[in-house]
C-alpha cells in the first residue's frame, strides 16, 4: 500500500475516533448532571474520612480466633459509575482504540515512528493522555476527569489535523536517531501525566471553594473526592510526569551534544523545557512549604500545564530556534 | 523550603526573556537584525543584558542564590541523615492510638499459636520483629514494663532511610552538574573550521576558521592530529512530491592520521554520529557549496584560483560567497557573488534557486574597484566585503550589468582589469556531468569538553536520585504488646509517614494482618 493510502487511512481512523470521543464527551456531561440530581436526592454524600480505632475482643474458646475493629481504612464512596458513566468509559476505550490505530497507520504510512511533527506529536500525545486516563483508573477511579480528559483531546485533535495537518515527508538528518524515538516519546508521556494532574488540580480548585461554601450550583462535586484527596491524586500523578520529563530534558541534552555538538545551548526549546523543570520543580516544593499546600500549589501545576501548552504551541510555531520540526 | 521555592520561581520567571530575545550565545545574526531594526531600544534592552540573559549578571544572581541555598541546606541535611543511618529507630510513643494511623486488637489469655505454643508479649512482639525485619525495616526492642506494671514490650522499626540518601543525591548532583558545566567551559574549546573536498585540517590554531577557548586554555591542549575530507555526499528527496529537494542524508568521509602518523583511518562523519579524535568530538554541523574561481590579470597570468566557500542562505542553498583580489589587478577588486544550484528565474526577473541540487549551477557576480579596506592589516571577516570605499563596477546599481557565468564560462571584468572563470571542476571525460563540476565543502565543529562524562554521569545521578527520593516511602511502624490484668494481651500497630507516603495505611494494615497469621491468629472483622 502506498505512504499517502496509509495516511489518509490513518486519517479517517483519527476523524473516527473524534466523533467516538465526541459521543464519550456528551455522555461524561451527563453523568455529571446524573451526579448533580443524585447529590441532591441524598444529602449529606459528602464522603467524610473516618477513623475507627475501636477494640475487638476475642470469641469462643478452642479455635484462636482474634477479633479486630473494622479495618482502618478511609471509606471510599462506594458509587457505583452511572448508566452513562460506564457507556462515556466504553466509548473512551473505543475512540481510544481508533486513535491509537491512526496513530499507528501514520508511522507505518511514514516508515518511523509517528510524532517527528507537530500534527504527529499532538495525534500521539492525545493518544497517550486517553491511554493514561484509562489505564489510571486500574490504580484509582478517576471516571470524573472523563469530560475534561475527552474535551481536551477534541480541542488537540481538532486543532492537529485542522491546523498543523503535514503530509509525510522524510527526516531531515537531525532527526534520524533512535533518540527520536526515546526523547520525544519520553515528552509525550510527561505531558500526558502533567495533563491529567492539571485536570486534578482545577477540580481541586473547584472542589476547595465549594467546600468553603462557594458554586452551590455545582452539586455534582459532592460526588467528586475532597479536595484534599484530589491534591494527593494531583501530586503522585504530577510526580510521574516530573520523573518523565526530567528525563526527557537529560535525554534531549544528550541527542543535543550528539546532532549539535553540545549538551545545552540555551535554544529556545531547551529554555522552555527547564522553564517547566523549574515550575513544577517549585510545585514539588510548595507541597512541603508551610502555606502552600491546597490551593497555591493547586495554581503552580496548572501554571506548569499552561507552560507545557505554551512550549508545544507558541514556541513551536513563533519562536526562532533549533526545534524547528513543527513541519509548518 | 520558602527560599527555595521562591528561588526556583524566579529563576523560572527570569529565564523566559532568553526566548523572547535572540541571544549572543545562540542567535547572534538574530541579535544583529534586532539591532538594525531597533536602533532606539536595542541599546536600552543590551544594557539590562537581554541579549545575553543567561550569563547575566541578574540570571547568574538568581542561580547562584539557589545553590548557596540548596549547598545551605544539603549539609545540615547530610550530616543528621549520616547521624540517622548510624542510629536505632526511635523509642515507641506511649499513646499510639494518638497516630494518624492506628489499629488495636485483644486476645484473651493462654491462647496458643499454630505450634501449640502459648502466646505471651514477648513471643508476639519477637514475631513482629522478625517479620519487620524481613520486610525491610531496621527494628529496635523496647521494654516500658516498670512504669505500667505488666509487660508492655514493643518494637519500634523504620525503613525507607534510602528516600532521604536519594534525596541528598539528587541536590547534590545538581550542584556537581553546575560545577563539571563550569570547569568544562573554563578548559574546553570549541572551533569551527570549513572543510573543502580535498582540504585537509591539521589541529593547531591557525587551522581553525573561528577558535573559541575557555578561560584556562592553552595551546598545550592541543592534541596533534589531521582530518582529510575525501568526499561529501549530501542526498535530497527525489521521490516525495511533498518533500522536493528536501535533504535526506549528509555524509563526510574522512581519513584521519593522529599524532604525526602518517598511517591514516578511513572515518565517516554524520549529523548524528560525532567523530571522536584526540580527546575532541568532531561534529557535522553544516555544508555548502565551494565553487572554483580563478581571476586571471589581462595577461592571462592567474592572480586568484581556489575554491571559495558560499555560504548557504536558503533551503535550497542560494549562497553568498566573497571573493577579494587585493593584488595582481590594477585595481583592488571584492566580488560579492551568489550561487544557485538550481538556478530559476522569478516572474519578476530575479534568480533564485529552487533545488539544492547541482542540477543547472550559476554564479552572479556583483564587482568593486577601489579599497578593499584590508591593507591597514586590521583583520577582516573572509566572509563580508565593505564597500564604502568601493565603486560597484558590474551590478544591478550601474549600467554594466551583474556578469553571470555558469561552470566553465569565463567573462571579463569590466575597466580591462583581467578575467574571471568559474571553473569546472568535473573530471576531464565528464565535463558535461553538472553534478560534479562544483565541489562541497563541509563545516567542522570541534569541541573538547573535559567534563562532558562527568556531566553524564552527574545527570544520572539526579535521575536515579529524583527516583528514590520521590518513590521509597520513609516510614515508621510500632507494633506493641501490652499485657491486660486479666493475662490477656492487647496488640496495637501504629504508623508514621516520614515525607509523602500514600501507601502507609495499606502497610501498616498488612504488617498486621501477616502479624496475626505468624501468630495463628484468625481475624474476624
Amino acid at each position: 500500500m502506498t505512504t499517502a493510502a496509509l495516511a489518509s487511512y490513518s486519517l479517517v481512523a483519527v476523524y473516527s475516533a473524534m466523533a467516538v470521543y465526541l459521543f464519550a464527551f456528551i455522555a461524561y456531561t451527563l453523568d455529571l448532571a446524573r451526579r448533580s440530581a443524585e447529590a441532591t436526592s441524598n444529602v449529606p454524600v459528602v464522603a467524610e474520612a473516618v477513623r475507627t480505632a475501636g477494640v475487638g475482643t476475642l470469641s469462643s474458646a478452642g479455635t484462636t480466633v482474634l477479633e479486630r475493629p473494622a479495618a482502618v481504612r478511609e471509606p471510599t464512596p462506594s458509587r457505583r459509575g452511572s448508566v452513562f458513566e460506564r457507556v462515556a468509559f466504553a466509548l473512551t476505550i473505543l475512540g481510544w482504540v481508533l486513535h491509537v490505530g491512526g496513530d499507528v497507520l501514520r508511522g507505518v504510512a511514514a516508515h518511523r515512528v509517528p510524532w517527528a511533527n507537530m500534527f504527529e506529536f499532538s495525534l500521539t500525545a492525545s493518544a497517550i493522555i486517553v491511554g493514561v486516563f484509562i489505564f489510571v483508573q486500574i490504580w484509582q477511579p478517576l471516571k470524573f476527569l472523563g469530560a475534561y480528559i475527552t474535551g481536551f483531546v477534541l480541542i488537540v485533535l481538532g486543532f492537529g489535523t485542522v491546523g498543523f495537518y503535514v503530509d509525510v515527508v522524510p527526516l531531515p538528518p537531525a532527526l534520524q536517531s533512535y533518540w527520536l524515538v526515546i526523547h520525544v516519546f519520553v515528552a509525550t508521556l510527561g505531558t500526558a501525566f502533567f495533563a491529567v494532574g492539571a485536570g486534578l488540580s482545577v477540580v481541586q480548585l473547584i472542589q476547595t471553594r465549594r467546600e468553603h461554601g462557594g458554586l452551590p450550583s455545582l452539586k455534582f462535586m459532592q460526588t467528586f473526592p475532597d479536595s484534599v484527596k484530589l491534591e494527593n491524586l494531583a501530586y503522585r500523578v504530577v510526580v510521574v510526569g516530573f520523573v518523565f520529563w526530567t528525563f526527557t530534558l537529560m535525554a534531549g541534552a544528550i541527542w543535543a551534544e550528539h546532532a549539535w555538538g553540545r549538551y545545552w545551548g540555551w535554544d529556545t526549546k531547551e529554555v522552555w523545557t527547564f522553564i517547566i523543570w523549574t515550575i513544577f520543580a517549585g510545585y514539588i516544593h510548595a507541597r512541603a512549604t508551610r502555606g502552600w499546600r491546597g490551593s497555591r500549589s493547586a495554581w503552580l501545576a496548572l501554571i506548569g500545564f499552561g507552560a507545557v501548552m505554551f512550549n508545544f504551541t507558541v514556541v513551536n510555531l513563533y519562536f526562532h530556534g533549533l526545534h524547528a520540526y513543527s513541519g509548518l | 523550603m520558602r527560599t527555595a521555592l521562591f528561588l526556583l520561581l524566579l529563576l523560572a520567571l527570569a529565564a523566559v526573556p532568553g526566548s523572547l530575545f535572540s541571544q549572543r550565545s545562540s542567535d547572534p545574526n538574530g541579535v544583529t537584525q534586532y539591532f538594525a531594526e531597533h536602533p532606539d531600544t536595542a541599546p536600552i534592552l543590551d544594557k539590562f543584558q537581554l541579549f545575553d540573559v543567561y550569563t547575566s549578571v541578574w540570571f547568574s544572581a538568581i542561580y547562584l542564590l539557589l545553590f548557596i541555598s540548596l549547598i545551605g541546606c544539603v549539609i545540615p541535611r547530610a550530616i543528621h541523615h549520616a547521624r540517622a543511618l548510624r542510629s536505632r529507630p526511635p523509642r515507641t510513643p506511649v499513646h499510639l492510638e494518638r497516630l494518624g494511623t492506628f489499629s488495636a486488637s485483644e486476645m484473651k489469655a493462654g491462647q496458643t499459636d499454630a505450634a501449640g505454643v502459648t502466646i505471651t508479649a514477648a513471643s508476639a512482639i519477637e514475631a513482629a520483629r522478625s517479620l519487620l525485619r524481613r520486610s525491610g525495616y531496621r527494628v529496635q526492642l523496647f521494654d516500658t514494663a516498670a512504669k505500667t506494671g505488666t509487660a508492655d514490650l514493643s518494637v519500634s522499626a523504620e525503613r525507607g532511610y534510602l528516600r532521604e540518601t536519594g534525596n541528598l543525591l539528587f541536590h547534590t548532583a545538581l550542584i556537581c552538574i553546575l560545577i563539571s558545566v563550569g570547569v568544562g567551559s573554563g578548559f574546553g574549546y570549541t572551533g569551527q573550521r570549513a572543510l573543502v573536498v580535498g582540504q585537509a585540517f591539521a589541529n593547531v590554531r591557525v587551522s581553525f576558521d573561528s577558535f573559541n577557548p575557555g578561560r584556562f586554555f592553552t595551546d598545550a591542549q592541543l592534541v596533534p592530529y589531521r582530518i582529510v575530507l575525501n568526499s561529501f555526499s549530501a542526498t535530497y528527496e527525489e521521490q516525495n512530491t511533498n518533500a522536493l529537494g528536501e535533504p535526506i542524508d549528509y555524509t563526510a568521509k574522512v581519513t584521519t592520521y593522529e599524532g604525526d602518523s602518517t598511517e591514516g583511518t578511513k572515518q565517516t562523519i554524520k549529523v548524528n554520529s560525532p567523530l571522536e579524535i584526540g580527546g575532541n568530538q568532531v561534529y557535522l554541523l553544516g555544508n555548502g557549496y565551494a565553487p572554483h574561481i580563478t581571476v586571471r590579470d589581462p595577461s592571462g597570468t592567474v592572480v586568484f584560483s581556489e575554491p571559495v566557500i558560499y555560504l548557504a542562505q536558503d533551503a535550497n542553498l542560494t549562497s553568498l560567497g566573497i571573493v577579494k583580489i587585493p593584488d595582481g589587478l590594477a585595481k583592488q577588486v571584492g566580488i560579492r557573488s551568489f550561487f544557485y544550484p538550481t538556478v530559476a528565474e522569478a516572474s519578476d526577473k530575479t534568480l533564485a534557486s529552487v533545488n539544492p541540487d547541482l542540477l543547472n549551477p550559476e554564479i552572479s557576480f556583483v564587482m568593486y574597484t577601489g579599497n578593499l579596506g584590508i591593507d591597514s592589516g586590521a583583520p577582516k571577516s573572509v566572509y563580508s566585503l565593505d564597500v564604502s570605499k568601493m565603486t560597484e563596477v558590474a551590478g544591478p546599481d550601474v549600467s554594466t550589468a551583474a556578469i553571470h557565468l555558469k561552470p566553465g564560462q569565463t567573462a571579463q571584468i569590466p575597466g580591462g582589469l583581467g578575467s574571471i572563470t568559474f571553473d569546472n571542476m568535473a573530471p576531464a571525460n565528464d565535463k558535461q556531468n553538472l553534478e560534479k563540476s562544483v565541489q562541497r565543502f563541509a563545516s567542522l565543529d570541534i569541541h573538547r569538553d573535559p567534563t562532558l562524562g562527568w556531566v553524564l554521569f552527574f545527570a544520572i545521578c539526579v535521575v536515579l536520585g529524583l527516583l528514590t527520593g520521590l518513590f521509597i516511602p520513609r516510614r515508621r511502624v510500632w507494633v506493641k504488646a501490652v499485657e491486660q490484668k486479666d493475662g490477656g494481651i492487647r496488640l496495637e500497630y501504629a504508623g508514621l509517614a516520614r515525607g509523602e507516603d500514600p501507601g502507609l495505611e495499606s502497610a501498616v494494615a498488612d504488617i498486621a494482618t501477616r502479624h496475626s497469621q505468624q501468630l495463628g491468629l484468625r481475624l474476624t472483622p
